[in-house]
């Protein structure tokens, strides 16, 4: 095979580990848009405060260690201890059912029946306070994520794929980082899914999002529901961040994860859990082949906006995204 | 009439129970609107009774109390013998209290079969940690309830639509799948409200006959809001008249039929 059709391969296969990344962003926000048909800006900012929570955690770091340094003059940052990684999961899920119990508490329950622009707003508070939150509590420095998954390259991969080509070529550069993403991603949609169409909470979670009036008749509780798929949510979020913070670190540019997010939504539609996946893939892997064939013509850095680009024509083209039921405007 | 209180027999020769419901002096205000007025009325335990009343009485705000979707300005709910404190409708669902809506409420984008087991939903004991921790038990339950749903598919005789989005079937069947959905939930006490609206002379005797066996076989208490007087004075043992608000009338079909203010109300006599 000529070398160049196997660089546009490899490029191909980087592109769509980044897009299971855009797709578990996305995923959170369709859950919660589903449920309740809330559009969560807090989404990106749940991932930075699900990672921030999960360092600080593991490294046993003081919450609120400045302000308390400050208002009583002492000078506390650790207790002392690390937590191992798997522990520090665990607490840290518990901390973001926590925050979700938290929200629907002090937001959701005073906004039932509000219009969706006013429910919008209110996550946009909610994510500046967070963002704000997430700082005093753990802190603005830059962190380092390690749960001890792995980092770089896969030889096994570039072993066993250099004699596709000639000479020159050593085989696929593949990030382990981004193998272990996408089987975690996979194993997060195949159980949601299961979860969703074969459980009780599932079912009732699918009724919520269908209608709430039906729902409550068959005795759901909506608060219950709410809680559970911000959860989720925030659970997703973790998963997210964990990923995205072994990547490139723990810090505020994690929560912008969630602008990428938004072009996959238009591409696969608000609803559509097949939709978030199959757009961050479409994303993903369009992104880096046009950087790759386009990007040097016209000077690089085509990854900024060529995900609005492309989600920009398919507004004009299919505004209902990829799965979402054609609209008709009735008369 | 002749002394209920330990029930009595129909013409036809079902028993019919003690109380099941009772409602106190219920009123009910929207802002300046008084939608109910001061109606007080029973239900008892195996009766089918009909509330009946010109649009806009507040029928449906009347069966909305009941099944805790409104809240009364001010009056008593009394079931089963004790004074029931405000609820929310699920918990009114959950004390086994099912109902219809007058404009159908389905989960359109889920199947026949999925909407009527979200009925069995209060009848669903394994919690979410159990679930996921016995696959199995979860498993055997969900067989269960199916099972139970089977039934009132074929009861129903909507088979040829089990795995079809309600979204897409015509009215009259999505009536019936709502009726299924109530059902599934094994309710006490069951909330009809307009079950027949919109529906052909067939499908109309097609759901009196549902209504009747309901009531017959598993000896369900029904309520129910219907328009088609025909229809009211065949199934009902006692039927409400409402109007404006207020309760004008009260006894059998028979009694009520002949019930000068009733006939007033539906004729259209001006009220002064
Ligand atoms: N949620 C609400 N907010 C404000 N007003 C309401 C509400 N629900 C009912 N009403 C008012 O209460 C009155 C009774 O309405 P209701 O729907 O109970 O009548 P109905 O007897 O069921 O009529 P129909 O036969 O047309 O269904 C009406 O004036 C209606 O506008
Ligand atoms: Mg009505």
């Amino acid at each position: 095979m000529p070398d160049q059709i196997l660089y546009a391969m490899e490029v191909m296969i980087n592109g769509l580990m980044a897009g299971v990344l855009y797709a578990l962003v996305a995923l959170g926000f369709v859950l919660i848009f589903k449920a309740s048909g809330i559009f969560n800006y807090a989404q990106g900012v749940l991932a930075l405060f699900a990672a921030l929570t999960l360092v600080g955690l593991q490294q046993g770091q003081i919450p609120f260690s400045h302000l308390i340094n400050a208002v009583f003059g002492t000078d506390v940052h650790h207790f002392g201890w690390e937590l191992p990684a798997i522990v520090a999961i665990v607490l840290t899920i518990g901390v973001m059912v926590l925050l979700a119990i938290v929200i629907e508490r002090f937001i959701l329950k005073y906004l039932v029946n509000q219009e969706p622009i006013i429910l919008f707003m209110a996550t946009i508070g909610l994510a500046y306070f967070m963002e704000g939150f997430g700082d005093i509590m753990w802190g603005s420095d830059i962190k380092t994520l390690d749960v001890g998954l792995p980092q770089g390259a896969s030889a096994w991969v570039e072993d066993n794929t250099a004699w596709l080509g000639g000479e020159g070529f050593y085989g696929f550069f593949i990030d382990k980082l981004d193998m272990v993403a996408a089987v975690v991603a996979a194993v997060l949609v195949i159980s949601l899914t299961l979860f969703s169409q074969y459980s009780k909470q599932g079912r009732a979670l699918r009724a919520v999002a269908d209608d709430h009036q039906a729902a409550l008749s068959v005795g759901i509780s909506l608060r219950f529901i709410w809680v559970l798929v911000w959860s989720i949510a925030g659970f997703v979020a973790l998963v997210a961040g964990i990923m995205w913070g072994a990547k490139s670190g723990v810090q505020f540019s994690l929560s912008l994860i969630a602008l990428k997010a938004l072009p996959v939504l238009m591409l696969g539609g608000f609803t559509s859990i097949p939709g978030a996946i199959v757009g961050g893939l479409i994303i993903g892997v369009g992104e880096k082949l046009f950087e790759f064939t386009i990007g040097p013509m016209v000077g690089g850095a085509t990854e900024n906006w060529f995900a609005y680009v492309l989600a920009l024509l398919f507004l004009v083209f299919r505004p209902q995204g990829l799965f979402g039921e054609k609209i008709i405007e009735r008369v | 009439m002749n002394d209920m209180s330990q029930g009595y027999t129909t013409a036809d020769g079902r028993k019919i129970g003690g109380t099941l419901m009772e409602m106190k002096n219920i009123t009910l205000r929207f802002g300046g609107v008084v939608a109910i007025k001061d109606i007080s009325f029973d239900i008892r335990e195996g009766e089918i009774r009909a509330i009946i009343g010109p649009n806009g009485a507040g029928k449906s705000s009347m069966l909305n109390v009941i099944s805790g979707f409104y809240i009364p300005t001010e009056g008593e709910v009394w079931f089963r013998g004790e004074r029931r404190p405000q609820m929310k409708p699920y918990q009114v669902a959950q004390q086994g209290i099912a109902r219809t809506f007058q404009n159908i409420a389905l989960f359109k984008g889920m199947s026949t079969l999925d909407n009527i087991m979200t009925g069995r939903m209060t009848m669903m004991k394994t919690g979410m940690a159990a679930q996921a921790l016995w696959w199995g038990r979860a498993q055997r339950e969900e067989d269960e309830h199916r099972e139970k749903v089977e039934k009132i598919i074929d009861f129903l005789e909507i088979q040829h639509i089990r795995k079809t989005p309600v979204g897409r079937l015509p009215y009259g069947l999505q009536k019936r799948v709502e009726l299924g959905r109530a059902l599934a939930a094994e309710p006490k006490l069951l909330l009809l409200d307009e079950p027949m609206a919109g529906m052909n002379v067939e499908e109309k005797e097609d759901m009196s006959r549902f209504i009747l066996d309901v009531n017959d076989e598993f000896g369900t208490t029904i309520a129910l809001i219907e328009h088609d007087m025909g229809v009211v004075m065949d199934l009902s043992d006692r039927v409400v008249v409402m109007d404006y608000g207020k309760k004008i009338g009260d006894g059998t079909p028979d009694e009520v039929r002949n019930n000068q203010d009733v006939i007033d109300a539906y004729l259209g006599v001006s009220h002064d």
